[in-house]
């Protein structure tokens, strides 16, 4: 759904989404990468356990929640990636921490 | 200029807190006199804010995609980094006190430090645009999409339609296609332009330097894409993800477009949530169609020495910003005794006459892309609060049950505005039904009171915090 528009000198950064290695670059973030891994959906609601997506991008939606390196409910769109960050998706917030 | 990594850098006392490192924050930053400590607090990575967005970092071919408006953060940018202050990026200050005392996390660390003056400028965000089906994943704003595309360089594959109405519909679409993704259509939800109040401000429009601009990429966006104008309905459709959108267009027959993404917008507002729980005077813009601080020309707020500048104080754009943020830069460093107010009005007068150009033609936009209420008041199915998932329907319900009520005591009944985004995306459409039902204006209905935290924060982050003796024997017994 997404692609990138150029290829840059950016450095690349590997991160690992569902248990599965994928390149990112540096600057991106989570929700970015996300996005450029093709992920749509990155969690269940709350209430519901409806499919949700990010929305906003800029940190104000809270619909990108993730979690990362363990920790869940992190908003992807305000956190830059690193190499080896483990990116899990498909949380709903009422679960309880593995 | 240099950068804070965690909380334990910063000293007890601060003369002057910024919060927000968009043009105004920036502007702000730069603007205070040398000889105090300064310290810009951004959520954010980089600086720049939205309408920057990884200017720092972003690579020339994609500047130049961009376009020259986006090039003048680079000129903000310098102009701060060249300034005697301290950047902490990645920092969230969950809270601001009347008395200027201020919660700030880093890096899962929260600590209190206090200000002398406060500057806020946080900026503005997405006007809620609730459609049924607006929650599908594939559904973005089209500023979410904007910044994605200045983050990560990143533009939508596939099929992938933008709708609403304003000025960044045409920038964002002229962006995606110098950077080679063409929308499979454009559906324009922009009242018509033949209205008495619109063409009665469109003399200033026709000197400020938004028309040139404006025409420009509207036609050059226009050569390429359909683009459906006059659209009174939209829905988005799919089971898992966004799969079809349809549109009504004037009072025609419902159309059915396959798309895989969707980016809506419907104009910017201030984000009020630091203001609203500070307790700052609220007014309600008529034009705007949204609560704004009460603000003068220096940015001071209704509480002392707290000034809110850019567009959380009212939409101007990022040139307004800049100059607004200048101007309270200003006003502190007299306020400090660094510069005598003479000083002070010399160097204000160029950002006075910054705004005064840009403020010509504001009142046009406003309200020739003013939305039309069937997009600011949603059908009963529609999710009106995303969070906690509370429907129009269910709101205008609970109107019915229990009378003439407010914003809060619907809130406190179904739990729209409890979410983690804290009203941010539903507070507008609560308040606007709420009117609709009981026939009143959003002013007299209000808005949620909100309070601090004013970002989700963890039990064990706030009581891990240091603390002094005195803070101790405030809450033990004996």
């Amino acid at each position: 759904m997404f692609r990138r528009i150029e290829v840059n000198d950016r450095t690349a950064v590997g991160v690992v989404i569902d248990g599965m290695p994928f390149q990112g670059q540096a600057g991106d973030t989570v929700a970015a990468v996300l996005l450029a891994a093709g992920k749509r959906m990155f969690r269940r609601s709350a209430v519901a356990g409806e499919p949700r997506g990010p929305f906003c991008m800029m940190g104000v939606c809270f619909e990108c929640l993730v979690e990362i390196d363990g920790v869940p409910n992190r908003q992807g769109c305000l956190i830059p990636v690193t190499e080896g960050m483990r990116i899990v998706t498909g949380g709903r917030q009422t679960e309880a921490r593995q | 200029m240099r950068t804070v990594g965690n909380v334990d850098e910063l000293p007890n006392e601060i003369d002057v807190a910024i919060i927000g490192a968009g043009p105004a924050g920036l502007a702000a930053a730069a603007a205070v006199r040398p000889g105090r400590t300064v310290v810009l607090f951004d959520e954010n990575p980089e600086p720049g804010g939205q309408i920057y967005r990884g200017i720092t970092s972003s690579t020339p071919l994609l500047q130049e995609m961009l376009g020259p408006d986006y090039r003048r953060g680079k000129e903000l940018v310098a102009d701060f980094a060249a300034a005697d202050v301290a950047y902490a990026p990645r920092a969230t200050v969950w809270m601001v006190s009347a008395d200027r005392e201020l919660a700030v996390s880093i890096a899962g660390r929260s600590r209190l430090v206090t200000a002398r003056h406060v500057i806020l400028a946080t900026g503005a965000l997405e006007r809620p645009f609730p459609i049924p089906g607006w929650t599908l994943p594939g559904v973005m704003t089209c500023g979410g999409l904007q910044g994605t595309l200045k983050n990560a360089g990143l533009v939508p594959d596939g099929n992938f339609v933008i709708a609403g109405t304003g000025p960044l519909l045409w920038l964002l679409a002229y962006q995606l296609m110098a950077a080679g993704a063409k929308p499979k259509a454009i559906l324009d939800t922009t009242q018509t332009m033949f209205r008495a109040e619109v063409l009665k401000s469109a003399a200033p429009f026709l000197a400020s330097p938004y028309l040139r601009k404006g025409r420009m990429l509207m036609r050059e966006v226009r050569k390429a894409v359909p683009v459906i104008s006059g659209v009174t309905e939209l829905v988005a459709h799919g089971t898992s993800g966004l799969e079809a959108i349809s549109y009504r267009k004037g009072r025609g027959e419902m159309q059915r477009i396959e798309a895989d993404s969707l980016f809506l917008h419907q104009g910017v507002i201030p984000n009020v949530n630091m203001a609203n729980a500070l307790g700052c005077e609220m007014i309600w813009d008529e034009t705007q169609l949204c609560w704004k601080p009460k603000t003068d020309a220096w940015g001071r707020t209704s509480i002392a020495d707290i000034s809110i500048v850019g567009d959380g104080a009212g939409i101007g754009g990022a040139e307004v910003a800049a100059a607004s943020g200048a101007m309270a830069g200003l006003d502190v460093s007299g306020r400090l005794g660094l510069i005598s107010d003479g000083e002070r009005d010399r160097l204000a007068a160029a950002h006075r006459d910054q705004i005064n150009l840009y403020g010509k033609g504001r009142r046009f936009l406003d309200m020739a892309f003013q939305p039309h209420p069937s997009f600011l008041l949603p059908a009963d199915e529609t999710l009106a609060c995303r969070c906690e998932e509370v429907t129009a329907g269910q709101i205008r319900a609970t109107l019915r049950d229990l009378g003439d009520v407010g914003p809060n005591q619907v809130k406190s009944y179904l739990r729209c505005g409890m979410g983690p985004c804290q009203g941010r995306m539903c507070g507008p459409t609560v308040a606007a039904i709420i009117a609709a039902e009981r026939g009143l204006s959003p002013e007299q209905v209000g808005y949620f009171r909100l309070r601090f935290p004013i970002k989700p924060t963890t039990v064990a982050e706030i009581a891990t915090m240091p603390f002094e003796e005195k803070d101790l024997r405030a809450v033990v017994r004996g």
